[in-house]
């Protein structure tokens, strides 16, 4: 059984299909069709809606995708759809703002804009959320427009956030959190094909009961199996409750990270030791996708091109696997063992992500390129922990997304670098040598030769930015 | 100026007014197809297709699917009961296919189920074999072989040849123009019911519910009048929805009449991607000559499209491709080839501007090489070239340009958005730069208004005023987000001088006004609006006489105003004078018809006048790219653009800005690809990227021509604005290409194609660097 709050309404449901998403629950079985499904993968945002939860001793308004995300997620949450926001007739401000400012044509997206806008109104109200240009793009990364060319929304959004007056929602806001706190008595592991454990230890009891059972935390991958390719997912083992896999413990010396930890907490998390990781979490898909995506995701999946185990590896990390046997440690490089398959055994689950923090004297940079600037793959990401000492390069770790068939160190590049100053004949050799680390391939997204030439001239930017050149190097600094 | 009736500051034609769902759209209230409550009984549509691009297909074995879990029916290319082929104006297009597979995605039977993931399930257990045979997969293949959907066709005035060997200096070179899929938010849906005596009534998502309903009817062998298509709005088309909705609409009515249930055929984004056309992807080839100033003197163009296995619209698409080849610029000898190459891929079809912008750019690149070559900046060369309306003034089909605005537009914006203290100041930035180019480009269009198939040039409309003062407003037209509904209806609440919130907008529907038209070719308002206008000047005139007998007085002494029918120094309320009327038996319902003035064109001897007028504009967008990687950014774009008398400024500048960006995606993040078995690999929004609202850029300046109503006598003066916007995007990407320039100070072209991706960008970045 799970119980959430549907815009006004408690609902306690039987989740006779552990697989059933947000939207098809609210499109097929309440007749609710004001969100819109748009691509049922994630990319388009046309189904964006919004869920509430305590937080900050108010409740903490997110927007995700819903038809990627499955309704068991919505435990002890508020969802508020887009049929929701009107007030006797009267238009909630941002949908007001989107009127007045003609943002919608076809009015397809338009739902799905109204609830992201609706998501950052909130945010901003609390000051989660900034009112700034860069924070209207962020918020609305996720969502596709093909008719007006975003123009009309941006204002929209600048109208809508000039004053952030209290709206009905705010009225409301302790009652639901505490309709909320008090929905949130756990489901009955075992009563259904739905299972949602509280601690580390009765997760690894429940993986080893069922080993069939597929892990779910954000489900921003997971979930394709479902809208894409019609598969039936029989039994499912959600992390989002998992006490120890939520946490984050920091040290002077290390920063460990629990599985299940968003992207978007992890902007926060890391943003202040590692300035450098910002732009590219910012460009991590999209705000829906970093509002439910979770840091042991990126990893599980095993994706050649997810963009966090470059950064991780080229840190250093670690990562912590725990089953009933107990917790083992392993070097995130060592994780990636082929193509989407990892050193993870069937009994086991990502615990937590541990990151040295590097010494002062090192540098991170993170490069990542794309067709699109925003949420879009990789075609090559890069990372690299470097040292200079005296103009010598003293520590170095290099790691490409897109290059191979795992995230991996180029390690033949970093033996080019070490000990060399970083200069423009060492960058030569460097780029030769990552012929050496990397046979990359051509896909949709690049070609191998584009892949390997980039590689190449990432270390080239590098260099330049390392050498303090007062000159721009990324087109984004214009 | 002969300006027509209601030619005084009109009160509700050009207001800003919102859009008419708009309320509902940012609610969720306003229902696509798919959001109806299911009805009784509904059952839901997958298609099964190919999974291969050329083959016999040897064996259909649907045992299995028919035995599947939820299955109510399958179909396939025997189960039709009519026309097989349903091809828009040749045939080629199957509805399923028979003996030969053309491409991969090719529909060959349908599943209706009673759910659609039963439905989906139900499909993958066909047994499907196919013998294969050698695809033609890609453009080069088919010019070389010549495979053609439609035979060429050319265009030619003065002599070229013999031009060209006479021209002081010379350029040749082609340019590749990628495709586009149009990615609507809403993808292809159709909704059948079926009715009594064997009629059926289908809710599609079309830009061309009466073709639809052509489609149907000869799909079911039954008269056109058994069927009705209605279209409430769709969730964008953009020209996908024009002919290529026509086959989930015959496969959802086929289904309802064989079940008599209600029956809903909706494409998964990924279906729809793989299933469906997009815009043609071109070769242009050209031989240029000039003289050593700059100015053309002959041009040679070949322009191949990409038109997949079937003609569909490929033939028009072509020829306005060669109607745009010379944009704004005079070619005093100029030969046109145009080829529809056949592929073994999907057959494109439509999409905003309808092969005019891959003209378009053609000539843009042409004007930009021989800018190179003059060492001169492009914007010299392209006022140099420019149509006049005197001796200047032939295009190469033979129409007389008259009215040209654009130079005038082009100095306007040039000044407005300090061009040339840009100029200087991207010079000295690219100067001490070695990584970050920036590029500044400001091109102009011309945009012939009217379907170049000149019987198409005509739409109805239907209108009536009720007893109490409302009115019902219906006509050929279809509303997918560019505002055509709030138009004419300000156009017909301006007719009684009323307010537009009187006027209830109702589906497009093929049983209320039949015989119509695509809403394509940016004629929307021009048509539909002349239509509805008509219809409501006849009740009007109705009105008139009517009340000057009544009121035994002078038709000259009734005026509609906002606060009523006034008749000499009575005033009577709308409601009043109608409800008059009708208990005086007088008909307050009345049709509109409209059919475009002056247009004619003989194809054969490729003369005569296809375009009514051109709808004018200029944009200068300016660029950075890294030359390390390739990737690239906007930095600001400018915009004057002429709607003529604006209907609606906010919907106009709308459909500007959209068309912008639009138009932006398509010439560089938007990349089709395939792999070598003729498999889409761009099949998804996570691989085929249109704009984000990351990639607009920080200063977008747009403004509407100010005092130029059309010289033609388009309603009320306006200017169609739908597709014309779309092909401003080309100066990013000829700001791209200076921007490449730059590296070797804008000595050596830079051989761009489109789209101009990263990796096209930094290929063509290195060829500049390592040129002799």
């Amino acid at each position: 059984m799970i119980s959430f709050i549907l815009n006004r309404s408690p609902v306690s449901l039987e989740l006779v299909r552990p697989d059933i998403t947000v939207l098809e629950y609210l499109r097929e079985h309440r007749y609710m069709r004001g969100t819109k499904e748009g691509c049922a993968s994630g990319d388009c945002g046309a189904c964006t809606a919004v869920m509430a939860e305590p937080g900050n001793g108010s409740l903490e308004y997110r927007n995700f995708n819903s038809c990627i995300t499955f309704l068991g997620a919505l435990h002890a949450k508020q969802l508020i759809t887009v049929e929701h926001l009107k007030e006797n007739g009267r238009l909630h401000p941002v949908q007001q703002a989107m009127v007045e400012q003609h943002g919608s044509q076809c009015g397809f997206c338009t739902p799905g804009f109204v609830m992201s806008l609706f998501s950052l109104y909130k945010s901003c109200q609390t000051g989660i959320a900034g009112t700034d240009a860069g924070s209207i793009k962020e918020y609305l990364s996720g969502n596709l427009c093909r008719c007006t060319g975003y123009f009309p929304i941006v204002r929209a959004a600048e109208q809508a956030l000039a004053d952030c007056e209290s709206d009905r929602f705010d009225r409301s806001v302790e009652r639901v959190r505490q309709t909320l706190i008090d929905l949130d008595d756990p489901p009955v592991a075992d009563s259904s094909r739905f299972h949602s454990p509280d601690t580390a230890s009765e997760l690894a009891r429940l993986r080893n009961r069922h080993p069939d059972a597929r892990l779910l935390a954000g489900g921003t991958d997971l979930a394709l199996e479902v809208t894409q390719q019609c598969r039936d997912i029989g039994r499912i083992i959600y992390l989002g409750r998992v006490r120890e896999l939520g946490a984050v413990r920091r040290s002077e010396r290390r920063i460990e990270i629990g599985a299940t930890v968003t992207l978007d907490r992890l902007e926060k998390i890391l943003g202040t030791d590692f300035p450098e990781l910002l732009p590219m979490l910012r460009r991590f898909g999209s705000r829906q996708i970093r509002n439910l995506g979770t840091i042991g995701g990126n990893l599980a999946n095993a994706s050649p091109i997810a963009d966090l185990p470059p950064v991780l590896i080229a840190l250093g990390a670690t990562c912590a696997l725990q089953s009933t046997g107990g917790v083992r440690s392993m070097l995130l490089e060592d994780y990636f063992v082929g193509y989407r398959q990892t050193a993870l055994r069937g009994n086991e689950f990502i615990r937590s992500v541990d990151i040295p923090l590097p010494p002062d004297t090192a540098t991170l940079k993170v490069c990542k390129i794309s067709k699109r600037f925003d949420d879009d793959i990789s075609s090559v990401c890069l990372a690299a922990l470097i040292t200079i000492e005296d103009g010598t390069t003293t520590g170095i770790r290099v790691a490409f997304g897109g290059m191979a068939a795992t995230p991996k160190r180029a390690l033949h590049c970093e033996a080019a670098l070490s000990g060399q100053p970083f200069d423009r004949d060492t960058i030569e050799r460097a780029k030769a040598a990552l012929g050496q680390d990397f046979e990359p391939i051509s896909d949709v997204r690049a070609s191998a030769a584009y892949r390997l030439e980039v590689a190449g001239n990432l270390l080239e930017r590098i260099g330049l930015e390392l050498s303090g050149a007062a000159v721009p190097t990324r087109v984004d600094q214009i | 100026m002969n300006l027509p009736p209601f030619s005084r500051k009109p009160s509700c034609v050009s207001r800003a007014l919102a859009h008419d769902s708009a309320a509902r759209h940012v609610s969720g209230e306003a229902p696509y197809v798919d959001d109806g409550l299911p009805l009784t009984e509904q059952s839901y549509v997958c298609i099964g297709s190919s999974a291969r691009a050329h083959g016999t297909l040897v064996e259909l074995d649907l045992e299995a699917v028919r035995k599947a879990e939820g299955v109510i029916d399958v179909i396939s290319a025997d189960d039709i009961p009519g026309e097989t082929d349903i091809g828009p104006v040749f045939p080629g297009d199957p509805l399923f296919a028979t003996d030969t597979v053309e491409y991969v995605g090719q529909p060959l039977f349908a599943v209706a189920a009673t759910s659609l993931k039963l439905a989906r399930k139900a499909v993958s257990l066909a047994r499907i074999r196919i013998e294969e045979m050698p695809p033609v997969l890609d453009l080069d293949s088919a010019i070389a072989q010549q495979l053609h959907v439609r035979p060429p066709h050319t265009m030619s005035r003065g002599e070229a040849d013999s031009a060209l060997g006479a021209s002081p200096c010379r350029i040749a070179g082609f340019m590749k123009v990628g495709g586009q899929e149009h990615f609507y938010l809403e993808g292809q849906a159709s909704l059948a019911v079926s009715g009594e005596n064997g009629c059926v009534t289908v809710h599609c998502s079309t830009q061309n519910p009466s073709e639809v309903q052509k489609a149907v009817a000869e799909v079911l062998g039954i008269p056109f009048n058994r069927v009705d298509v209605v279209t409430r709005r769709m969730g964008g088309g953009f020209g996908g929805k024009e002919t290529q909705a026509a086959a989930w609409a015959c496969i959802a009515a086929l289904f309802a009449l064989r079940t008599n249930r209600a029956v809903s055929c909706r494409l998964s984004r990924h279906d729809d991607m793989v299933m469906t056309g997009k815009r043609h992807n071109f070769k242009n080839s050209y031989d240029a000559g000039f003289d050593a100033e700059g100015r053309i003197q002959a041009i040679r163009y070949q322009l191949a499209a990409q038109c997949g296995y079937s003609p569909d619209l490929s033939d028009a698409i072509v020829d306005r491709a060669m109607f745009h080849c010379d944009n704004a610029y005079y070619l005093p000898n100029v030969t046109i080839d145009g080829v529809r190459c056949k592929t073994h891929t999907v057959s494109n079809t439509a999409f905003r501007g309808f092969g005019g912008p891959q003209g378009m750019i053609a000539m843009e690149t042409v004007i930009d090489e021989i800018a190179y070559r003059c060492r001169k900046d492009p914007l010299e060369i392209r006022k140099l070239n420019f149509y006049d309306t005197k001796e200047r003034s032939r295009t190469p089909y033979h129409q007389q340009i008259e009215h040209f605005n654009l130079p005038g537009i082009v100095d306007q914006l040039e000044s407005e958005c300090q061009y040339l203290a840009r100029r200087q100041s991207i010079r000295e930035f690219n100067l001490c730069n070695p990584v970050i180019k920036k590029g500044l480009s400001l091109t102009p269009v011309k945009f012939g208004i009217s379907f170049s198939i000149t019987h198409l040039n005509q739409s109805g409309a239907l209108v009536h005023l009720y007893s109490d003062g409302s009115i019902h407003l219906n006509h050929g037209g279809t509303e997918m987000g560019q505002g055509l509904m709030i138009k004419i209806a300000q156009i017909v609440s301006e007719v009684f001088a009323t307010d537009p919130e009187n006027v209830v907008i109702s589906p497009t529907r093929t049983d209320k006004v039949p015989n119509t038209p695509p809403t394509a070719a940016s004629s929307g308002t021009d048509l539909n609006g002349m239509a509805a206008r008509n219809a409501a000047l006849t009740i009007r005139e109705r009105l008139i006489d009517f009340l000057a007998e009544k009121h035994a007085t002078e038709k000259s002494r009734i005026v509609f105003t906002p606060v009523g029918v006034r008749i000499g120094d009575e005033l009577l309320s709308l409601a009043q004078a109608a409800r008059q009327a009708w208990l005086s038996r007088i008909s307050l319902s009345a049709t509109g018809f409209y059919r475009t003035p002056k247009v004619h064109y003989d194809r054969p001897s490729a003369s005569g006048r296809p375009f009514f007028y051109f709808a004018n504009g200029a944009a200068a967008s300016e660029v950075a790219i890294d030359t390390l990687t390739g990737e690239c950014r906007l930095l600001r774009t400018d915009i004057l653009h002429d709607v003529g008398q604006s209907i609606n400024p906010a919907v106009d500048i709308g459909q500007i800005e959209g068309g912008y960006i639009q138009g932006l995606g398509w010439l560089t993040c938007e990349e089709l690809k395939w792999d070598g078995t003729g498999r889409l690999l761009s099949d998804s929004p996570a691989t085929y990227k249109i704009p984000a609202i990351g990639d607009i850029p920080p200063v977008f300046n747009v403004r509407l021509l100010e005092d130029c109503p059309n010289e033609e006598e388009t309603i009320f003066r306006s200017k169609a604005v739908g597709e014309p916007p779309l092909m401003l995007a080309i100066s990013a990407w000829c700001a791209i290409r200076d921007a490449i320039g730059a590296i070797r100070d804008h000595e050596v072209f830079p051989r761009l194609n489109a789209p101009a991706t990263p990796e096209e960008i930094l290929r063509v970045v290195n060829e500049v660097r390592n040129a002799p």
